[in-house]
């Protein structure tokens, strides 16, 4: 049980600079998410907290440890790995029983432990297995269950349910997470899934380029991302960015994109200001667009032509085109589109964002 | 929905020296040689060291009984090339040498294709078969030297009881009879590692595309040429060249059927550079003479064989 | 399969050239045999046909064993055989395992040279070499043999070692150095295991390459009592031009045996050894 710090930590391959200037602080017990696409530098942090990479410069540390110098197995941190690497020449047991004999642990209390969690993970049947006899979930169980006994202060997870088949995933990201609160202990979690990110962590940082773009809860990065990046990225479909120029007039700020005009709201306005007679991104999650066939007469509404139209069942994904590309919106399952037809876009301003074109960070 | 600062829970303190030791111990540099320092020791005491010392020794005119003996420069070398001996000794190691090989080679490539095939005991034969390899040279070519005696010989034997031949054959009592009996016993030899590693080039062939060949209309031959000659033509490569190296370097072979007689007439580079060197005179200078004679030749395979191994692997 | 199945052309361009190969191959072998168990008497009459046994006897046997040093023979190359395995296999494991997983400077040139080390014939280096041992005190000991001939041993095990490290995944380390193992640990107890095919073919070949070994035999152990059996066994057996072909053959039949039953036991080690120098390149 303990805190996980990353102070100014740097990692640089050969001129490339994978981890840049991270500062990270993970609370005790948190589970924490680490996400961002191929690249971004998730992996390399987390193995830079395993000790597996040397810090270029910075420094990790762990409870009130500072472990930047110290070798992975004096970090008492357990690891489960994206293929599980699990010991193929020993059975199940004794690859839970590994590091407790590396530590000289009493043969008893090892004994205790393994049997305690493969109960705990339903894989008390399987102790006298080798690898290759299990399947894919039971071998990822098995990876869990080492890391479990060794009852570490940090859990570090690289992927760990990326090899599982769908329905396998999203059976075992439950199970993950209730384990996970069941004993409390600090976890940091790297996945390039973003869903899921949203639905494990109780927060999430996000990584592109080797920088950290946003850490927090997942509503906060949904509702509010700190740039462009995260709004983007956070989110399924994508949220529709747009450029749009900022006219402010009479006691109004508006932002004109082609045909459309948006009204900003009261306390966006002096934010806006600033970018008076400029341009700036506007961004729009699907469900905050309310799209409706045909053209019905209401004000502060849009009529743009239906391009795409993608019945999911549970929800309609309707391409329209906008004025700098396609713009998707989502609509109530029973309404239908016809391609080529106009239909009629009302814009909930209220969960509307803007962002600097250069910078790229939010406005609002 | 900010980045943190770091806290200032614990200052990082400056390493000790205990501590940088350690940590420079466990870095994959120099724990690399340190793996490595047995293996190299050995290579460095007992190769590099002797041949440079070789080198040195062929410059002087040292021998068994003196300790170090004068410098002489290039004597020796200049010396063997007026001798007789040394120059037929050259001849015979390439005849050896290069000889042998397309005849290991093509048996070896027939065996293989051969032993590709599926027939009862497939097993037993391929382990047995590769038996005149496995076995220790110095006696499989006692058994040699029997079956090429002048009076005992079976073949001899049994030529002349099928009416061939006159008289017994003389197997190595002329230059040309011991040659050639010294290739064929290094032909026997050889012919199993050939055949042991193409063979293992060919079961990596898929065998869809013998099949996709044989559907488009292509004969044993022509599926030969086209599907497996390609897949093999690096192993083939590879074995020739190692072999030619070993062949070219052979010793023991020679020495027991010949000793490099009769008169001299069937020396290689390995039992003419023993007999200067170590039996008879044991003019150590000259023999170590006539081992380095073989270098260059040696370095331009091992060059042209490391290269090629390269250009496989990229 | 692809190809003519008919029994007839099976048996002309299968069978036949299958057992014409086994005669040339195996003959010498059979020869061995029988001479071995010949008895004197009809070894040297030539009149009647050698290929066969009408009569066999031990008596070449017994007389290997009890009138020539053969026995201490056996003993000296069963020393220098495992002496020199145990060792070029602990360098070459050692060294394998640094080529094939250490990230560091000089791993390619250091795999570049070990690969020339294997091209300095014993032929070239024998006279100045039998310098070098005499100088170190050695000659005509147990480790004029035993430490030479790791030079020649270890270059190829470590090549073959190296690639079998390298099929080994990076995470099982890395996993058992988070579980609390050091570099050495978790290259004794998961690396090591997992690399069990390579190393047994590794030492397969070494025995066989040491046990066959004759030049640096002769050179540098080849007085008295400490001659190995291929050494012993040409130098011995021919005493003033008198060949004594049974003794000779019974000793090339028990010289032989060792190598042959460990190659048959682990003939897949072996010829798995053998290809990856070739196959892989």
């Amino acid at each position: 049980m303990a805190q996980v710090i990353y102070d100014h930590v740097t990692k640089r391959f050969d001129g490339v600079i994978a981890v840049n200037d991270l500062n990270l602080e993970v609370k005790d017990g948190e589970f924490l998410v680490l996400v961002g696409p191929s690249g971004c530098g998730k992996t390399t942090a987390l193995r830079c907290l395993a000790g597996l990479e040397e810090v270029t410069s910075g420094d990790i540390i762990i409870g009130d440890r500072v472990v930047t110098h110290v070798p992975p197995k004096d970090r008492d941190i357990a690891m489960v790995f994206q293929n599980y690497a699990l010991y193929p020449h020993m059975t199940v047991y004794e690859n839970m029983a590994f590091g407790l004999k590396l530590r000289k642990v009493p043969k008893q209390e090892i004994d205790r432990r393994v049997k305690e969690v493969a109960e705990m993970l339903g894989i008390q049947d399987l102790l006298n297995r080798k690898p290759r006899q299990l399947s894919g979930g039971q071998r990822q169980r098995v990876a869990l269950g080492r890391a479990i006994v060794r009852e570490p202060q940090v859990f570090l997870m690289d992927e760990p349910l990326s090899n599982l088949d769908a329905k396998l995933r999203v059976q075992t990201r439950g199970e993950l997470i209730k384990l996970q609160r069941r004993l409390g202990v600090t976890t940091i979690y790297v996945t390039h899934d973003q869903v899921e990110a949203m639905t494990m962590g109780h927060r999430i940082a996000v990584m592109n380029q080797g920088v950290l773009q946003q850490l927090d809860t997942p509503e906060n990065l949904y509702d509010h991302p700190a740039n462009l990046f995260v709004a983007t990225f956070i989110g399924s479909p994508a949220m529709n960015i747009f450029p749009a120029q900022v006219v402010s007039g009479e006691g109004t700020v508006r932002l004109v994109a082609g045909d459309i005009t948006l009204e900003a709201l009261t306390e966006h306005r002096s934010r806006l200001a600033e970018y008076s007679g400029r341009e700036v991104l506007v961004g729009i999650r699907p469900e905050d667009l309310i799209v409706q066939p045909g053209t019905v007469t209401e004000d502060r509404q849009l009529r743009l032509p239906v391009e795409i139209v993608e019945p999911l069942g549970s929800e309609t994904l309707v391409h329209l085109r906008g004025p700098n590309g396609a713009l998707v919106a989502k609509a109530e399952p029973h309404l239908h589109f016809s391609v080529g037809e106009l239909a009629s876009v009302r814009v909930r301003i209220e969960h509307m964002h803007a962002f600097d074109p250069q910078t790229e960070l939010a406005l609002f | 929905m900010t980045t943190v600062r770091a806290g200032a829970v614990a200052q990082a303190t400056p390493l000790t020296l205990r501590e940088r030791l350690r940590l420079w111990l466990d870095s994959e540099p120099v724990l690399a040689y340190l793996f490595m320092s047995p293996g190299w020791l050995i290579l460095l005491l007992f190769m590099s060291y002797p041949f440079f010392l070789g080198i040195w020794i062929s410059l002087t005119d040292r021998t068994v009984g003196s300790a170090t003996g004068t410098f002489v420069g290039l004597q020796n070398y200049r010396e063997l090339l007026h001798d007789s001996v040394f120059r037929l000794t050259v001849l015979n190691t390439f005849i050896y040498g290069f000889v042998t090989v397309p005849f290991k080679l093509l048996l070896g490539l027939l065996l293989a294709l051969l032993l590709n095939q599926v027939f009862p005991l497939r097993n037993v034969l391929r382990a047995a078969l590769l038996l005149p390899w496995i076995v220790p040279t110095a006696l499989s070519s006692l058994a040699w030297l029997m079956l090429y005696d002048a009076v005992l010989s079976p073949f001899s034997w049994l030529l002349k009881n099928w009416g061939l031949i006159e008289s017994n054959i003389a197997f190595l009592g002329s230059r040309t009879n011991a040659i050639i009996s010294l290739c064929v016993a290094n032909i026997w030899r050889g012919t199993p590692f050939f055949a042991v590693a193409i063979l293992a080039g060919l079961q990596a062939v898929p065998q869809e595309l013998h099949e996709a060949a044989a559907i488009e209309g292509a004969n044993a031959f022509q599926r030969f040429v086209t599907v497996t000659l390609p897949v093999i033509k690096g192993i083939i490569v590879i074995t020739t060249l190692f072999s030619i190296i070993w062949t070219f370097a052979d010793f023991q072979l020679v020495y027991v059927l010949t000793k490099g007689g009769p008169a001299n007439s069937t020396h290689i580079f390995g039992t003419f550079a023993w007999q200067e060197g170590i039996g008879g005179a044991g003019k150590l200078g000259m023999g170590a003479a006539v081992s380095l004679y073989m270098f260059p030749v040696l370095a331009v395979l091992s060059a042209l064989l490391l290269r090629y191994v390269r250009s496989q692997e990229a | 399969m692809v190809g003519s199945n008919r029994l007839s052309s099976r048996l002309l361009f299968l069978y036949l050239p299958l057992a014409l190969f086994t005669l040339f191959l195996l003959f010498p072998f059979y020869w061995m045999l029988i001479i071995s168990l010949k008895p004197n008497s009809l070894l040297l009459n030539t009149k009647v046909n050698p290929l066969y046994l009408t009569q066999f006897t031990l008596e070449h046997y017994r007389y290997l064993l009890t009138n020539t040093d053969f026995p201490r023979w056996a003993w000296n190359t069963v020393v220098v055989t495992f002496g020199s395995t145990f060792l070029s296999l602990t360098s070459s494991i050692l060294m394998g395992y640094a080529l094939g997983r250490f990230r560091f400077r000089g791993g390619n040139l250091a795999g570049t040279l070990i690969f020339l080390a294997y091209l300095i014939p014993p032929t070239l280096l024998f006279i100045p070499l039998s310098q070098v041992v005499a100088r170190f005190g050695l000659y005509n000991t147990y480790w004029a043999l035993i430490l030479t001939y790791p030079t020649f041993l270890i270059p190829f095990a470590s090549w073959l070692l190296m690639g079998y490290f390298r099929t080994i995944p990076k995470e099982l380390e890395e996993c058992a150095m988070i579980d609390g193992a050091s570099r050495f640990q978790a290259m004794w107890r998961i690396i090591l295991p997992l690399a069990l095919p390579g190393v047994l073919s590794a030492g397969i070949f070494s025995f066989t390459l040491s046990w066959n070994e004759f030049l640096y035999a002769l050179v540098f152990m080849g007085s008295g009592h400490m001659k190995t059996i291929p050494v012993g066994t040409v130098s011995d057996l021919i005493r003033a031009d008198v060949f004594q072909w049974g003794p000779l053959m019974a000793a090339a039949m028990l010289g032989s045996v060792p190598v042959a039953v460990a190659y048959m036991f682990f003939v897949d080690q072996y010829v798995s050894g053998l290809t990856a120098g070739a196959v892989k390149g």
